[in-house]
């Protein structure tokens, strides 16, 4: 497999006043192209950091970062963001707040705008676009957010703990429609998570990061025997609680 | 707003109309005891100035200050003064919410500006601006141009600390958002700076318009030959207590009307976002 994400050696410290702290030693890791790969670890380990990293908008202090083979050097269009909340521009309608991606990267033109108005048809959106934010619920205003993701034709996504915000019972529908969403678009994904279950019911691959400074403790494929495989289906597969254990033990947890 | 209203719109309950009823009759309990206590303190005056309880030549008169009113207005006197203070007040404001906003923005733009000009900003924030009258009659001379100076003054470092707190308790997140597109410094100001802090730009409209009209009246105080502050002045140093009280009374309509231009302003825009 075509290998779209490479880490190389990457370190990354914090500079402040009050000494230096790093965050992430010597990692090494990659993604293949279609893959889904959720990485987990300690709280403060340097997990979103690494997003970050992977995303251009910081840089390594040392390694670098290779995108469809190409140092990073900065944002790039085919990297595309997810963040926790959804950040929804409250002055801006859902049109609005979609194309704001374009917008930023002077890519608003006739053919992009058709793609959206493709995007929002097809994923329950398109009568609500001259709406604004506060008019939809959590759930429709996280779907808003992955499509204004997806709005710049990102082959890659960044997922930091996007479902994290919500409430259980959306949680699990939203993680479910993103899921599908993602794999019909044939999108590659990093989902940084704390939800194990999360995890295990929507990854190809689970990383797991020690704590600061972050390393690579253990790599696991996951392999659920489910007839058609869905993050909900997924979690009725008797390996399920099987990785849940292993790597719940392994994250080590102290409280 | 809510999509979501589970309350269906024409079914109304009788303890939800028991409910309406009574909060309608607190509201013009209130309307009708604010316009009581006005009708009272003004026949109250008259009748103790009328029975001599107190000097009316010192506390005037409502019977006097409506002659005085009227007569301002058959020779036009009232309205120029209450023209020229409104107009420079605008004039004030407007610049100084420009300026000051425009201020706001560098300092956003460059840490190293903001660090510096800071302990300036605490200092001319806590200066009382009287005391620069005498500074700017003297720079500027006694016209127009240094009232209108003397209301920026009043207006321009408030808007500039207020702006500037807002622009930079800009959400970090939405910041980091736009940078994920690639967005530039200036297309962040534009994107998401500005229009997250248009709602604390347009509270700080209200205080300014406030501080501007203050501004105005010490200019006048010091400086000029017509306005409402002038009127006052002058009928002081006279013993024309009519025309202060009146031109104070006309100075609390102005004050009132401005507020509540900038109140509607605000109405227009918030539901506009």
């Amino acid at each position: 497999m075509e290998k779209v994400v490479e880490v190389v050696d990457v370190s990354m410290n914090y500079h402040t006043l009050e000494g230096e702290t790093q965050a992430i030693r010597k990692l090494n890791l990659y993604i293949t192209n279609g893959e889904f790969v959720s990485i987990v670890g300690p709280s403060g380990c340097g997990k979103s950091t690494l997003l970050s990293l992977i995303s251009g908008i910081i840089m390594p202090t040392s390694g670098k970062i290779l995108v469809n083979g190409k140092k990073v050097d900065g944002p790039s269009p085919s990297v595309g963001y997810m963040l926790q909340k959804d950040h929804l521009f409250e002055w801006r309608t859902i049109i609005k707040n979609i194309t704001i991606g374009l917008e930023i990267q002077g890519k608003l033109n006739k053919e992009n705008q058709e793609f959206v108005e493709k995007l929002l048809n097809e994923y329950g959106l398109y009568e609500f676009r001259n709406y604004y934010p506060k008019q939809l619920s959590g759930g429709m205003r996280q779907r808003v957010a992955l499509i204004r993701t997806l709005a710049t034709k990102p082959d890659i996504l960044l997922l930091d703990e996007p479902f994290s915000a919500l409430d259980y019972q959306t949680k699990i529908a939203i993680s479910e429609e993103v899921w599908l969403i993602l794999k019909k678009e044939k999108k590659t994904a990093i989902l940084v998570t704390h939800d194990l279950a999360e995890a295990i019911s929507m990854s190809d691959r689970i990383i797991v990061l020690t704590k600061r400074p972050a390393e690579i403790k253990s790599i696991h494929q996951i392999k659920l025997t489910c007839d058609y495989k869905t993050p909900i289906t997924c979690r009725e597969a008797p390996e399920f609680r099987v990785y849940f254990n292993t790597i719940w033990r392994e994250l080590d947890v102290h409280v | 707003m809510s999509m979501y209203d589970n309350m269906e719109k024409d079914y109304v309950s009788e303890g939800y109309k028991k409910y309406l009823i009574s909060h309608k009759r607190f509201k013009s309990a209130i309307r009708v005891s604010r316009i009581v206590i006005l009708i009272l303190i003004f026949v109250l005056w008259e009748f103790a100035a009328n029975n001599e309880w107190i000097d009316p030549f010192i506390m005037s008169q409502p019977s006097k200050i409506l002659y005085t009113l009227t007569s301002m207005a058959k020779d036009g006197s009232l309205f120029i003064h209450t023209g020229v203070t409104v107009y420079e007040t605008l004039v004030g404001f407007v610049i100084g919410t420009l300026l000051g906003s425009l201020i706001a923005i560098a300092l956003w733009w460059s840490d190293f500006l903001a660090s510096v000009l800071d302990p300036y900003l605490v200092v001319l924030n806590a200066l009382p601006k009287t005391a620069l009258g005498p500074i700017i009659l003297v720079w500027i001379g006694g016209t127009t141009k240094s009232i209108i100076v003397m209301a920026l003054l009043f207006s321009i470092v408030v808007t500039i600390i207020n702006v500037f707190t807002a622009f930079r308790n800009c959400d970090e997140d939405k910041i980091k958002l736009l940078k994920t597109f690639g967005a530039t410094k200036k297309q962040i100001l534009q994107k998401v700076v500005l229009p997250s802090g248009v709602t604390t730009i347009i509270s700080t409209l209200k205080i300014n318009v406030g501080l501007s009209l203050v501004g105005v009246i010490v200019g006048e105080f010091l400086v000029s030959k017509a306005g409402l502050g002038y009127l006052i002045i002058y009928g002081g140093q006279v013993f024309k207590m009519d025309l202060v009280m009146t031109s104070v009374l006309i100075l609390a309509i102005v004050a009132a009307v401005l507020y509540l231009s900038v109140l509607w302003i605000e109405k227009k825009v918030l539901k506009m976002m």
